[in-house]
């Protein structure tokens, strides 16, 4: 219970120092939102008179002060573009990002599983090197070249999938599989050298000694041993997904809150670029949370270290 | 010696060897390789209604869609792709290093700051900072490398923290402090030579991140700015284009895909080589 308690109060002093930071850093930027706003035929006075009333000729002290207590309300600010609601914008992108992320983890941990657990399997001969080799690529791989040869495969040439969108199973498809391919590399690695460690263990040997069949010695006494690495690789790519598949999201027109983060940058409105640093930085320390409260379910030993 | 003599029994190493050696070659030697100036869009570049030239005849890969000879652009843009990964990635590891070995070997508050700093850094969406840092900055080759350098030095501080924590604890480096060796002599003679292979072995990694990132940039527009070729923002420039023309931004693709994959085979054989603890898990 204590351990729980330190490890909120740490993740609130992180989301408050990433808060103060992203805050600083917009703040110094040469970028002007007035001036945005305002348009470039605008008057100094005019200019002037926005920066007023967003508050900007505040110091940054008392800037980041008001940030904070409306933060503490729940209150993420209004969009200087949109007039709205941060939170309302970022909350209308949540079901595409959350379709996208659940559809990304799905594809790089189906792959990364069994890839991994093949090539720990053969260990030293032909398969391990081309899974190995395999994975190399796939991490290798910028995602832009990814989802456009999927784009011209799969959508332009065999017209398959939709070219863009969100809407049914369909669109999901290839923005999912582009995610899992560049994600799936790390995977099959860390399963692989978290099989090797396991498969020399001394309860493998006896489980086959038994005379368990190999296929059941693997599913059931090495695979959830050597799952805990990955666990912990679910909940930093949940943090990553929330914020930053911008270049995915622009390739495939997904609605996300990647999207919604890109126009705000190309329009230098700060209030969403916050929300949406904070919202992604809050799911990677909840990912981590996650991943550390799961492991000692899962894996027993970890209770008592 | 004995480092390349042992990359060169991996078939991997070697092949990664060869792509980075070419690349860099090909790098330097752009100026007098590239067949056409890279900048200039030739009239006879463009096909009478003024589409790309596809691959193959007077254009070896084609021309873009302002009709300049795409193998003389990708040349030059390697250029630019290792000058940033060279940059950036040799500011990361400066920064990692020196965060790492001071939070390492001192105890205490400011060990603690440091690393709560690194933690901090950890929980921000990296990508995302980098989109913001470039686009709100007017981007050029130096603030890209800037901004590449602030988000990659943290993995770097992290691995040499726990390597430099570890060595501190070690004998000789008892035996020297009871000597009556400095802090500083005790770092920078008898610490910082140990970390040597692990800075390399990040050095390595490291620019295939770099040339990722710089690619993924200059691909959202806000990496170097044209003319001047990256192979990422002729990605950029030609991406509306790509159903017409595919090979604009499969060639330079792929260039980029081999070369950050070469880059990571050399600095994992580099791992193997140079880190004992890791030899029979691969």
């Amino acid at each position: 219970m204590l351990l729980v308690a330190r490890r909120l109060v740490q993740a609130l002093l992180i989301l408050l120092g990433v808060a103060a930071i992203t805050f600083v850093l917009l703040y110094a930027l040469p970028a002007d939102p007035a001036r945005m706003i305002a348009g470039r035929s605008a008057t100094a006075q005019t200019v002037a008179n926005i920066r007023h009333e967003l508050g900007l000729d505040q110091p940054l002290l008392m800037q980041f002060w008001h940030y904070l207590s409306n933060l503490l309300s729940g209150n993420l600010g209004r969009s200087y573009a949109q007039k709205t609601d941060v939170w309302t914008l970022i909350a209308a992108r949540l079901p595409a990002t959350l379709t996208l992320m659940a559809a990304g983890i799905f594809v790089e941990v189906l792959l990364g599983l069994t890839l991994g657990t093949i090539a720990a399997i053969r260990r030293g001969g032909f398969v391990d090197r081309l899974v190995m080799m395999a994975s190399f690529v796939g991490t290798s791989a910028p995602q832009f070249l990814v989802a456009l040869l999927l784009l011209y495969l799969l959508a332009v040439t065999l017209g398959w999938f939709p070219m863009s969108g969100f809407g049914g199973f369909s669109h999901v498809v290839l923005p999912g599989v582009t995610l899992g391919l560049c994600g799936a590399g790390w995977y099959a690695r860390m399963v692989r050298s978290a099989m090797i460690d396991v498969l020399n263990q001394d309860y493998v040997r006896t489980a086959r000694a038994k005379g368990l069949s190999s296929r059941r010695v693997i599913l059931r006494h090495a695979l959830p041993n050597a799952i805990l690495p990955i666990i912990a690789m679910i909940g930093i790519d949940i943090g990553q997904f929330m914020g930053g598949v911008v270049v995915v999201e622009a390739v495939y027109g997904w609605p996300g809150i990647g999207q919604l983060a890109w126009q705000a940058i190309q329009q230098v409105d700060i209030p969403i670029i916050m929300g949406v640093t904070l919202t992604s930085a809050l799911a990677i320390v909840i990912g981590n949370l996650l991943a550390d409260l799961i492991a000692p379910i899962v894996d027993p030993r970890i209770r008592t270290r | 010696m004995r480092v390349l003599k042992e990359m060169l029994r991996q078939p991997s190493a070697v092949f990664g060897l060869l792509v980075v050696v070419t690349v860099i070659v090909l790098a330097i030697a752009a100026p007098w390789i590239a067949p056409f100036d890279p900048d200039n869009q030739m009239f006879d570049g463009l096909t009478l209604e003024g589409a790309p030239m596809p691959p193959g005849g007077q254009f070896l890969l084609g021309t873009d869609t302002l009709g300049r000879d795409l193998f003389s652009r990708l040349l030059y843009g390697a250029r630019t792709s290792l000058v940033i990964g060279l940059v950036a990635n040799g500011i990361a590891v400066a920064i990692g290093l020196l965060v790492g070995i001071v939070a390492g070997y001192l105890r205490g508050f400011a060990s603690s700051v440091l690393m709560r700093f690194t933690d901090l850094m950890m929980a921000f969406p990296a990508l995302l900072l980098a989109i913001v840092l470039a686009a709100l900055l007017r981007p050029s080759l130096w603030i890209v490398a800037m901004v590449i350098a602030l988000v990659n030095w943290v993995q770097v501080a992290r691995i040499i923290y726990t390597e430099t924590r570890a060595l501190s604890e070690r004998d000789f480096i008892m035996a020297e402090r009871s000597l009556g060796a400095g802090h500083f002599r005790v770092l920078f003679l008898h610490i910082l030579p140990h970390l040597v292979p692990t800075a390399i072995v990040w050095g390595t990694l490291g620019i295939a991140t770099t040339v990722l990132l710089e690619a993924t940039l200059s691909f959202l527009g806000i990496g170097v700015q044209p003319p001047q070729p990256s192979w990422g923002n002729i990605i950029f420039e030609s991406q509306s284009y790509f159903q017409a023309a595919p090979w604009l931004v499969f060639v330079p693709g792929f260039v980029i895909l081999l070369t950050a994959l070469s880059f990571n085979l050399v600095g994992d054989a580099l791992r193997d080589i140079l880190d004992p603890t890791q030899r029979g898990r691969n």
